[in-house]
């Protein structure tokens, strides 16, 4: 039996929440009425009355007075009359009766044909259940499945490719989410994240982070001209254009604060609404739409970095949820988390020059024109979604170049991004470190210092 | 939904894919006892919606029951390509007439085979689909093995609406042998999978 009826979205959408096959078992010659009905305390059974409810589907009574007095001598609850009895072949059927009802009913089961064939159809259905829980999807057939699809009819209408990373994250989230019981959205999540020289936290649940992300994601709703979720929180705030906050870390303490109870698992609807709906709003604004700007309130992203940086900390929190509930959880496919590095690769410099400026990070060292290649770290990630990054120390003005490095740091991918995520300290992630210390230094807290809320 | 898909929106497959894809995937194994041919089988189903998404007749029911169709279908299919293959495999590749008499799969084997299958997706089917209160008696009593009694004080029920909803779940349930999905399946689905 699974826990997963994915009936219950099919159903509001479909509009036919009774499936033709739960209707169609209506047909089944129906003994259920009377028994169903049943009422203890009115019953006093005249003899005959189990005849009357199911009239066609009785055979010619047993021979009922010889073996009741037979019976005589038995158990009480042999005493049970036939609608009783009838009524607990269900419990009967799944071995959930007390053991005096079951021998009721199996001795009556010799005297009443009926309930004998009804007791056989109960027990042959119970075979039918199983307790193994469908095995969960791997993640990775959904790109097979819909990538086949595609090469046998091509779409009109595609999805963005920088919209992929986007797509295929939030449908490996949404998958575990279906497969988690309703306490587990209550599971306690810690989120972390590094600010200035320390990491810091914030504890909420499951279903909290969901509403957070749903929040965050809505900035780039709010881009598109679509409805703001933090709207449907916030009393009295207009659903599109200005007025709510942009700052991810305010908007999702604004959602929080204005929730009255806390978030349920309620909230997988709005979010994995809002994600379709996003994907399908970018894959009809067609190509110019990628280089919209996103507002974050202190900063922006052109519309396909925002996709992706969205894409990214799904990931990330979704490895915050599977860890909560303790599921395993993959990370992105090769090729997605090489475009999330390649995000974080192109952010650094002006992170770097952020803490320059905060005075959390060295001096520049040789400024040179904008646009010509100036001092380098060489960033290589090894193992999936790797490759070899140029970072440019003394300004994002600058160009990253092989030709000017002047320090190397060697680190596996997953681990890359669990630094920009905040979850490692910097002082601990890089496996191989050459060149300059201090260069690495400020590049390994610039890369901590991208994470957020 | 059908709309979008027939318009060639992808995003529209991609929705299809994460509302059904377990559905699919969970039956298909069901039948075939076996992830690797399930998972061809849910690229094959969800390959023939994208392909054919105006053979879906909303008339003929919700489209989750269509998807489930096909999905039995195929499976089906598969089931019986396996077993003919097997046959030829023994035969070293001659004579098929009265391969099947003789020896590896007797077509009896193989129909009886279909028939468990089918029951067993359906019920699977059946259980998702049965009205919550019914499905989580059954869970109380046959997962957590608790009798009626205690099944009736964990829904919050009197001890006779219990037992009332085990025997109708079980009732339902036992449509599963009586009404295979393919004899449900109306004409006209365009070409086989």
């Amino acid at each position: 039996m699974t826990d997963d009826p994915d009936g219950r979205d099919e159903g509001s959408r479909e509009g036919d929440k009774r499936d033709d096959e739960v209707r169609g078992a209506r047909r089944i010659p129906g003994p259920r009425a009377a028994a169903d009905d049943f009422d203890p305390d009115r019953f006093t059974p005249p003899p005959k009355a189990a005849d009357d409810f199911d009239p066609d589907r009785f055979a010619p009574p047993p021979k009922a007075v010889p073996v009741t007095q037979e019976h005589d001598a038995g158990p009480p609850a042999s005493k049970l009359p036939h609608r009783v009895l009838k009524a607990l072949l269900g419990a009967w059927a799944l071995t959930a009766c007390s053991a005096a009802e079951t021998d009721a009913v199996e001795a009556h089961l010799t005297e009443c044909a009926p309930c004998a064939d009804e007791a056989l159809r109960l027990r042959d259905a119970v075979g039918l259940l199983h307790t193994d829980r469908s095995l969960d999807l791997d993640p990775m057939l959904r790109s097979r499945v819909l990538e086949n699809c595609l090469s046998r009819r091509p779409a009109k209408i595609p999805v963005p490719e920088w919209a992929s990373p986007y797509d295929a994250e939030t449908a490996r989230l949404d998958a575990l989410l279906r497969d988690i019981g309703d306490s587990e959205w209550h599971a306690p999540v810690r989120l972390k994240w590094f600010e200035g020289e320390r990491g810091v936290n914030r504890k909420t649940t499951v279903a909290g982070v969901i509403g957070h992300l749903m929040t965050v994601d809505g900035l780039v709703s709010t881009a598109l001209g679509l409805d703001d979720p933090l709207a449907e929180s916030v009393p009295d705030a207009p659903r599109r254009g200005s007025g709510l906050p942009l700052a991810p870390t305010h908007r999702t303490e604004t959602y929080w604060s204005a929730a009255r109870r806390p978030p349920t698992r309620t909230v997988r609807e709005p979010w994995r609404d809002q994600s379709h709906t996003l994907i399908r709003t970018v894959s009809f604004a067609g190509r110019g739409v990628s280089d919209l700007s996103v507002s974050y309130g202190d900063f922006a992203l052109p519309l396909q970095d925002a996709l992706l940086d969205r894409a990214f900390e799904c990931w990330v929190h979704a490895g915050d949820i599977a860890e909560a509930v303790d599921y395993p959880y993959e990370p992105p496919s090769a090729a997605h988390l090489h475009r999330m590095i390649d995000l974080a690769a192109r952010l650094l410099p002006a992170a770097l020059a952020e803490r320059r400026r905060a005075g959390l990070a060295g001096p520049a060292r040789h400024l040179v024109t904008a646009g010509s290649p100036g001092r380098s770290l060489h960033l290589e990630v090894e193992g999936s979604g790797g490759g070899n990054w140029y970072i440019a120390l003394d300004s994002p003005a600058a160009l990253g170049s092989p030709d000017h490095t002047v320090a190397q740091v060697a680190l596996d991918g997953v681990e890359f991004c669990q630094l920009v995520a905040g979850h490692v300290p910097p002082v601990e992630a890089a496996a191989g470190q050459r060149g300059d210390r201090d260069a690495i230094r400020d590049v390994l807290f610039a890369a901590a210092s991208l994470s957020r809320l | 939904m059908q709309q979008r898909l027939a318009r060639g929106e992808a995003a529209a497959l991609g929705e299809l894919y994460d509302r059904f894809a377990s559905l699919v995937h969970s039956q298909a194994s069901r039948m075939l006892d076996d992830e690797s041919a399930a998972d061809l089988v849910t690229r094959e189903v969800f390959g023939y919606v994208w392909e054919n998404p105006d053979a879906y007749d909303p008339k003929q029911g919700s489209m989750r029951a269509w998807v489930a169709r096909l999905t039995h279908r195929e499976s089906v299919q598969r089931l019986r390509r396996t077993a003919a293959k097997r046959t030829d495999d023994e035969y070293d590749g001659r004579g098929d007439d009265d391969g099947d008499d003789a020896a590896g799969f007797a077509p009896a084997d193989l129909e009886e085979r279909v028939r468990l299958a089918t029951a067993a997706a359906r019920a699977d089917y059946i259980v998702a689909s049965m009205p919550a209160p019914l499905r989580a008696a059954l869970e109380l009593a046959y997962i957590q093995r608790r009798d009626y009694r205690q099944t009736a004080t964990d829904l919050g029920v009197t001890e006779d609406e219990a037992r009332r909803r085990l025997r109708l779940g079980l009732q339902l349930l036992s449509t599963a042998h009586t009404r295979p999905l393919e004899g449900s399946s109306p004409p006209g689905y365009g070409r086989p999978l």
